[in-house]
């Protein structure tokens, strides 16, 4: 174990909320925010709802495929999750509405080989989780934040969540979710960035 | 597994204010494998009880410079970190630091074709890692920077931005100021907008690469605007400046 470096004459603000409760909630590295940033890595894409649909391809028995007025009938649920971003945000609290990927999951057959989720999204993004990672109430799409539709910047008309990994996990403008039995890297995770980023082992870049 | 990417110890080698509020600060490495102009760097600062933050600053300087590189910093008033860097860190001082990190928001002069580089405030940090790349690599490629600052003292790194503007090796730097306009201002005096973005893209043509950086809403309204245009997606790459990059 080496000796930790100090940095001269660094005293650091410390979390006014810092203590207790709250203070276990914020993963190392991470500050808290009240505002919701934003960070894309390129235009925010607009789908028209009547053109939207989400689907579940891959190693399932039957593809599905929802329309917009077909996903907002599924069975949602508000969810309070806090938030950790890579680039070091954390922001607690965050009030959503959605559908479990539980629920989604129960519209197809999974194949047994089924082992990784890759989520898609207008854009073209993709990102990589594994699918005992979004089981089990892990993972929603979330169609509202904060008690109002969620806004395209931050990833409406609909965009998954993963509270438990970084935030670029929880892909943006999300169209679909495909079911693999190999795992493969999205687009952050080809750049560099944690195949898994799980924010309390500080997962946040590739060999961390 | 990939190699992890290490914490170092840099060394500050010197300080430059660029504007009132913003400093520049180099910093030497003592393993730098070098880095792609556009991409960061995280920052690690320890106090004595083992209390520690972490920011990411992007890389102001070329890849040339290694094992130096320059991070430019905004002082954010009730920020916990850049008022430590503005206020307490001197030439000589340590800073710990890994990276480089990102490899979707990099140009290098490799990468023909006309460019267009948007910058809003210290969103011209990235850029202007390009931008020194790119005059040091002798690229011609035919290049215009859109940087939007709030008035002429709040211009970063404008000296070398007029300089490299008028060598004739195709770059060119398009001021717009939004608050504040000096006497016989005659250049734009706005926010970016459409009308804009048409002027300045007009010379490079809808094929231009384009690299947007700085607040959420100027970056929003900058690649929405561009796709209206006529440019595609694939052609915008975007980086943001939350408004908590204290």
């Amino acid at each position: 174990m080496t000796d930790r470096f100090v940095t001269r004459g660094f005293v650091g603000r410390r979390r006014s909320e810092g203590s207790g409760d709250l203070a276990s909630r914020i993963p190392p590295g991470q500050y808290i925010t009240k505002d919701f940033p934003v960070l894309s890595a390129g235009p925010t894409p607009r789908t028209p709802l009547e053109q939207w649909t989400f689907s579940i391809q891959g190693l399932v028995k039957e593809p599905v495929s929802w329309s917009w007025q077909e996903f907002l009938a599924l069975p949602a649920r508000d969810w309070t999750v806090d938030i950790s971003c890579v680039t070091k945000w954390t922001k607690l609290d965050m009030r959503w509405r959605g559908v479990s990927v539980d629920t989604l999951l129960e519209g197809v057959e999974l194949d047994e080989r089924a082992a990784f989720v890759i989520a898609w999204s207008d854009g073209g993004y993709t990102t990589n989780l594994p699918l005992a990672d979004v089981l089990n109430g892990q993972a929603f799409v979330a169609y509202e934040y904060d008690g109002a539709p969620l806004a395209p910047e931050h990833g409406g008309p609909a965009r998954l969540v993963v509270p438990a990994r970084y935030f670029w996990k929880s892909a943006k403008w999300i169209r679909g979710i495909r079911l693999q039995a190999e795992d493969q890297p999205g687009f952050w995770e080809s750049f560099g960035y944690h195949n898994r980023g799980d924010q309390w082992r500080e997962e946040r870049y590739s060999g961390d | 597994m990939a190699r992890p990417l290490d914490w170092q110890l840099a060394t500050v080698a010197g300080l430059r204010d660029e504007t009132d509020s913003v400093r520049s600060f180099s910093l030497t490495l003592p393993a730098w494998a070098g880095h792609r102009p556009g991409q960061h760097v995280d920052l690690r600062l320890t106090a004595e009880d083992g209390y520690s933050v972490e920011r990411s600053y992007s890389i102001a300087s070329e890849p040339e410079r290694a094992p130096e590189v320059d991070i430019t910093v905004e002082r954010i008033p009730d920020g916990e970190v850049s008022p430590f860097l503005h206020d307490v860190v001197v030439p000589g001082d340590r800073l710990e630091l890994r990276g480089p990190i990102g490899g979707y928001f990099v140009w290098e002069a490799s990468q023909p074709g006309p460019l267009l580089l948007v910058g809003g405030g210290s969103g011209v940090v990235p850029l202007m890692a390009m931008i020194r790349h790119r005059a040091r690599a002798g690229a011609m490629n035919p290049t215009r920077l859109l940087l939007s600052s709030r008035g002429p003292g709040e211009i970063i790194y404008r000296e070398e931005l007029d300089r490299l503007s008028v060598i004739q090796d195709g770059f060119e730097v398009v001021h717009t100021l939004t608050r504040a306009q000096p006497a016989g201002w005659n250049g734009y005096a706005r926010r970016i907008d459409e009308a804009m973005l048409s002027e300045v893209l007009a010379p490079l043509g809808r094929e231009a690469r384009v690299y947007i950086c700085g607040p959420t809403a100027l970056v929003e309204s900058a690649a929405n605007a561009l796709v209206r245009i006529g440019l595609a997606p694939s052609q915008i790459r975007t980086e943001r400046f939350g408004p908590t990059g204290t």
